[in-house]
């Protein structure tokens, strides 16, 4: 072992400035919020008295300032966004209609070569093939599992055990299933999974994530198994939010339970479903870790965020980057008004 | 008189479904029975891959690049010297994963506290002060989820790099940091990219709080910041732990959002990045990549399993309830 514990010491430096940073903005923000209004009260005290021993009328009481709170209790957080979000987002906008190194205007170019560059069409393609199937499969996943095991004996281990991946980053998920699909030439024994199932099934092994478009179905496969468990969790809750008197007076008129699933159950849990299909749509339009992780984006599994960050940061193509990075932001924006309607409908319904 | 009620349900479910009845009770335990068939079906496949990664981590490195992980049963051969080189190893192929881990968790801990902290005020104004715009800003942050982090990234390490000059006059310095100090940009951008989330959380919980609790709390002369300290806060505790592992998970997870602002470096960069690196360059060392991609799980692993259900609830208010 010769881990060197004293080169680590800055690190733990740093993170103690950044704890110290933490008590002292959010301790002095909650002080600050005690001694201004403690201060005006006591100045209002002092005009009181001051008011009932001169024998003047006594100055009425003014409105407590609610907006001066808020806009203390909202300061950090408006701040943050402003810089963080706000205006880095209006400068990708700008940034999208100018060339690579962010000088001269360029109008549309930007967004031209996104749809005509047949290496970016396909890069479009697969982030399509993407959002299509994954919400699809990992709903359905996640539904049928949660029908299955609902009420039945070891359900609260079989839930995690499906919904453990949710905890497994991207990256390590990735390196899960590289794992799965690893590859040794014919003849020789399979270390990884699938290959050896179908070596003995007779067949020949294969470069799983060499072949398109096999291989973008197979990083999708990842992405299902990590967000699956996030499906069956919120379904499952909200199948058990069915009222029991519904389920029983179905029991009651001798539904089979195929009617009962799709007549019962399926309505039931409608709104449950649009969120998740919405969540993990969203989800899958900004995937980047796995893409990077399995194959590099290389043997055409490229998605929109991958090829967004080798366009900005490993080509320096600003103006390319920032137009693909819009035109995610594009594709999200019906998905989430479709969202906020559907949530204005549950509130009103 | 108390039989009397069984006997006339169990006559009339009899009449009811006289035809169906024992062909019925056969159907369902069939179905019961290939309910519990594909549900352990999809259990085992979802566990296996994660299974196969732990065991080979832990098989000696000539026999993991030689044989299938599930030949340990039949040949079990245990080390753990796997972990031994990915994490303390000094050659610079080894992984050195030991340092990398310290800056997973110098990098994880601040960026989980802002953000909980300043979205815990910010939800209570939104929640429970009045104030003119007060719907208007609300619906505002919260649409400000569907920025893709990639829209943000460009412009704000522009914001590090060269600070805020408006017409000629800096207005914010650059922050030139270097190595360590690299992690407070990776906060910032964790904190920024955190909130509108937080607060839309938090703020489902908080505006569910009664109200008349604030209003006697109010009549009684409390200010805001005494109400949200020693009545709100300790109520929201299970939202804050839930937000709180939300978080947890996404930052030490994350890939993007570290590899742009932490650099690659072992002074700053997370495990996800490391491991990132080592798949692409050394996807072929099987004993390091297996450890190493163990170790980069088992922390969440560890706080997701003792903390599932806060997480679960947590999940719950912020998708179904919206």
């Amino acid at each position: 072992m010769e881990f060197d514990f004293a080169a680590e010491q800055p690190k733990f430096l740093m993170l103690m400035y950044g704890l110290v940073a933490f008590v002292a903005v959010v301790g002095g923000l909650l002080l600050l919020l005690d001694v201004v209004p403690a201060w005006f009260a006591r100045r209002r005290e002092a005009q009181l008295v001051a008011a009932s021993a001169s024998g003047a009328p006594i100055p009425r009481r003014r409105k407590p300032r609610e907006g001066v709170f808020a806009l203390f209790f909202l300061l950090p957080t408006l701040l943050l966004l402003a810089i963080g979000l706000v205006v880095p987002a209006v400068r990708t906008v700008l940034l999208s209609f100018m060339d690579q190194g962010s000088n001269d205007w360029v109008g549309l170019r930007n967004y031209g070569w996104m749809f005509s560059e047949d290496s970016i069409v396909r890069v479009l393609l697969n982030t399509l093939i993407w959002v299509l199937l994954v919400p699809l499969v990992a709903t359905t996943f996640g539904l049928v599992y949660a029908v299955l095991v609902d009420k039945a004996r070891f359900e609260a281990v079989a839930k995690s055990l499906i919904f453990l991946p949710m905890a497994i980053s991207f990256v390590g998920a990735s390196i899960i299933w590289k794992f799965v699909y690893a590859y040794r030439g014919d003849g020789q024994e399979q270390i990884g999974l699938l290959n050896q199932i179908v070596v003995s099934l007779g067949g020949e092994p294969k470069q799983w994530l060499l072949d398109s478009p096999l291989n973008t179905l197979l990083l999708i496969v990842i992405m299902v198994w990590i967000q699956a468990g996030f499906a069956m969790v919120v379904l499952s809750a909200a199948i058990k939010a069915i009222p029991a008197d519904i389920v029983e007076a179905a029991r009651l008129d001798g539904v089979t339970p195929w009617q009962m699933f799709w007549q019962i159950t399926m309505p039931s849990i409608r709104p449950a479903l649009i969120v998740v299909v919405v969540t993990l749509s969203i989800a899958t339009l900004k995937v980047f870790d796995i893409v990077r992780t399995s194959t590099n984006g290389n043997y055409d599994t490229s998605v929109i965020a991958n090829e967004m960050y080798n366009q900005a940061f490993r080509y320096g193509e600003n103006g390319q980057g920032s137009a693909l990075a819009v035109f995610l932001f594009v594709l999200v924006i019906p998905i989430v008004i479709y969202q906020i309607r559907n949530i204005r409908q549950q509130r009103e319904g | 008189m108390t039989t009397a009620t069984p006997t006339v349900a169990a006559g009339t479910q009899k009449t009811g479904g006289r035809g169906t009845s024992t062909a019925g009770r056969v159907r369902r335990r069939l179905n019961s029975r290939t309910a519990t068939v594909v549900s352990i079906v999809i259990a085992v496949f979802w566990t296996i891959p994660t299974f196969g990664l732990f065991v080979s981590s832990i098989r000696p490195e000539d026999e993991i690049k030689s044989s299938g992980w599930w030949n340990f049963f039949t040949s079990p051969s245990f080390t753990l010297e796997n972990y031994q080189e990915v994490l303390f190893g000094r050659s610079s192929s080894s992984g050195q994963l030991a340092s990398y881990f310290i800056n997973s968790l110098a990098i994880t801990i601040p960026s989980v506290l802002f953000p909980i902290a300043f979205a815990a005020l910010a939800a209570y104004a939104l929640a429970w002060i009045n104030f003119r715009g007060r719907d208007w800003l609300y619906v505002a942050i919260f649409a400000l989820q569907i920025v893709p982090l990639q829209m943000a990234l460009v412009p704000l390490l522009k914001f590090f790099s060269t600070g805020v000059t408006v017409g000629g006059v800096t207005i914010l310095p650059a922050w030139d940091l270097v190595d360590e100090q690299k992690f407070a940009q990776v906060w910032f951008a964790h904190t920024c990219f955190a909130l509108p989330f937080a607060v839309f959380l938090l703020h489902n919980f908080m505006s569910q709080l009664p109200g008349e609790l604030m209003e006697s709390a109010r009549v009684d002369g409390a200010t805001h910041p005494k109400i949200f300290r020693s009545i709100v806060l300790p109520l929201i505790t299970p939202a804050l732990a839930a937000i709180g592992i939300f978080q947890f998970l996404w930052v030490w997870n994350d890939l993007l959002v570290a590899l742009i602002f932490a650099g690659g470096g072992d002074e700053t960069a997370p495990l996800t990045v490391r491991l990132a690196e080592m798949a692409g360059t050394r996807g072929n060392e099987w004993q390091r990549l297996t450890a190493g991609a163990f170790v980069s799980i088992v922390v969440p692993l560890i706080v997701f399993l003792s903390l599932q259900r806060y997480f679960v609830r947590g999940l719950l208010a912020g998708s179904v309830k919206g």
